[in-house]
């Protein structure tokens, strides 16, 4: 896609999502994936630190899109937006590695094999799912892995509709959170 | 976690939070109140107020306080969101410093060098340097909070704009008790007490405002 065409599409996409529309808000998650991996992968060769799980950096920086996604304006361009918070995600995780690095030798972890970043799956958030208390647990992984709607996922979890939303706000932060914090 | 799965997860959160315009201004207003309430019950306007509004000296020492905080305050509601271009602001904001330094200096050439320290000393400097931090606690703590819920890209450097936009309130208001007009005790003073405030602003921001 030409940089005029998605800057209108993605655009659009926010607008309608801003107004309910979660299949326009999937389809604009959907292209900024594809957009960061590429962004995250360039900027990692570019300063020659091409082991870092780029599907991980992608992962986050989407999460922080979603939480932060107030504060876009709909008067404004997207794109910068968009990258001004991908940098920033990715200052973060550099940080973060550089401190890793420090640790001694047999603490870092074993280096991932090639495919797994072709894979389009992270390992981070499996990580930190596990430090979620049990209902906030369930709740991400009934309805991101299992696939459930929200009221679906209500019903089998037993509590109302609206408290399946709240839930499941809080523990997307409370991940944010954990990823601040240093990762898993 | 697959991408995919991930892209599922968050489309089904459809919590939407306030914008960081609508939060700041959500949390200057009690804020400003309980400011301006302690700066009438605790300190007060000069009692030669009418007299001295024909002052120029004074009139130009209130227009830059408030002229420093009106131009924080839109910078501080740009740096609140990620990518959001600073321009026109940061002009704004320039010119204070910059007309400051003008009147310092005509200030210069009209009085006498023998008087220069006596006029720059003020009658109650200390006093200055405590009420404009204690007014502006408020403003900066509230400012701080409600930018919790927005993603500013430089946490230091919005919370160091929250601390001189929280000066420039106080000072504004300070500025209409203080007896002292001349741009040489504003120049030390004033700076003094906003860059107190500024710096706190940058610590409490780099620990409060990342996101």
């Amino acid at each position: 896609m030409e940089p005029s065409e998605r800057e209108t599409q993605w655009a659009l996409w926010m607008r309608a999502a801003a107004g309910g529309d979660e299949l326009a808000y999937r389809s604009l998650l959907a292209s900024l994936a594809q957009f960061l991996r590429r962004a995250v992968r360039q900027r990692f060769t570019r300063i020659g630190c091409g082991n870092v799980d780029v599907e991980d950096v992608v992962q986050e920086t989407l999460l922080a899109i979603h939480l932060k996604r107030h504060t876009w304006r709909s008067t404004d361009p997207v794109t910068p937006w968009v990258v001004a918070i991908s940098r920033n995600k990715t200052i973060d995780v550099l940080r973060r590695r550089g401190r890793r690095a420090e640790l001694p030798l047999d603490e870092v972890p074993e280096p991932e094999s090639a495919d797994a970043t072709d894979e389009a799956a992270g390992h981070d958030l499996a990580l930190m799912l596990g430090t979620l208390d049990e209902r906030q647990r369930r709740i991400v992984q009934l309805v991101s892995i299992e696939g459930h709607s929200s009221r679906s996922a209500a019903e089998s979890l037993g509590i109302s509709e609206g408290a399946l939303r709240v839930a499941l706000h809080r523990s997307l932060k409370a991940l944010a959170a954990r990823w601040r914090e240093g990762g898993a | 976690m697959k991408t995919d799965q991930l892209v599922q997860l968050l489309a089904r959160d459809t919590t939407l939070r306030q914008s960081p315009g609508r939060s700041l201004l959500a949390a200057l207003l009690p804020a400003g109140f309980v400011t301006a309430t302690g700066f009438a019950l605790l300190v007060g306007v000069r009692p030669d107020l009418p007299a001295a509004l024909r002052s120029p000296w004074f009139d130009l020492k209130v227009l830059l306080n408030a002229a420093l905080w009106l131009a924080a305050t839109g910078l501080l509601l740009r740096l609140a969101r990620p990518g959001a271009s600073l321009r026109g602001w940061w002009p704004a904001l320039c010119a204070v410093p910059i007309v400051l330094v003008l009147a310092i200096g005509v200030e210069l050439l009209r009085v006498p060098p023998d008087q220069w320290w006596t006029l720059a000393q003020g009658s109650n400097s200390t006093w200055c340097l405590r009420v404009i931090p204690a007014l502006a606690g408020a403003p900066l703590l509230a400012a701080l909070l409600a930018l919790r819920n927005s993603a500013p890209a430089h946490p230091a450097r919005t919370g160091a704009m929250a601390g001189l936009m929280s000066a420039g309130l106080a000072a504004t208001l300070y500025a209409l008790h203080c007896p002292d007009d001349s741009p040489l005790f504003v120049g030390l003073w004033y700076v003094l007490a906003a860059a107190i405030v500024t710096a706190a602003g940058a610590l409490l921001g780099a620990r409060w405002l990342r996101w």
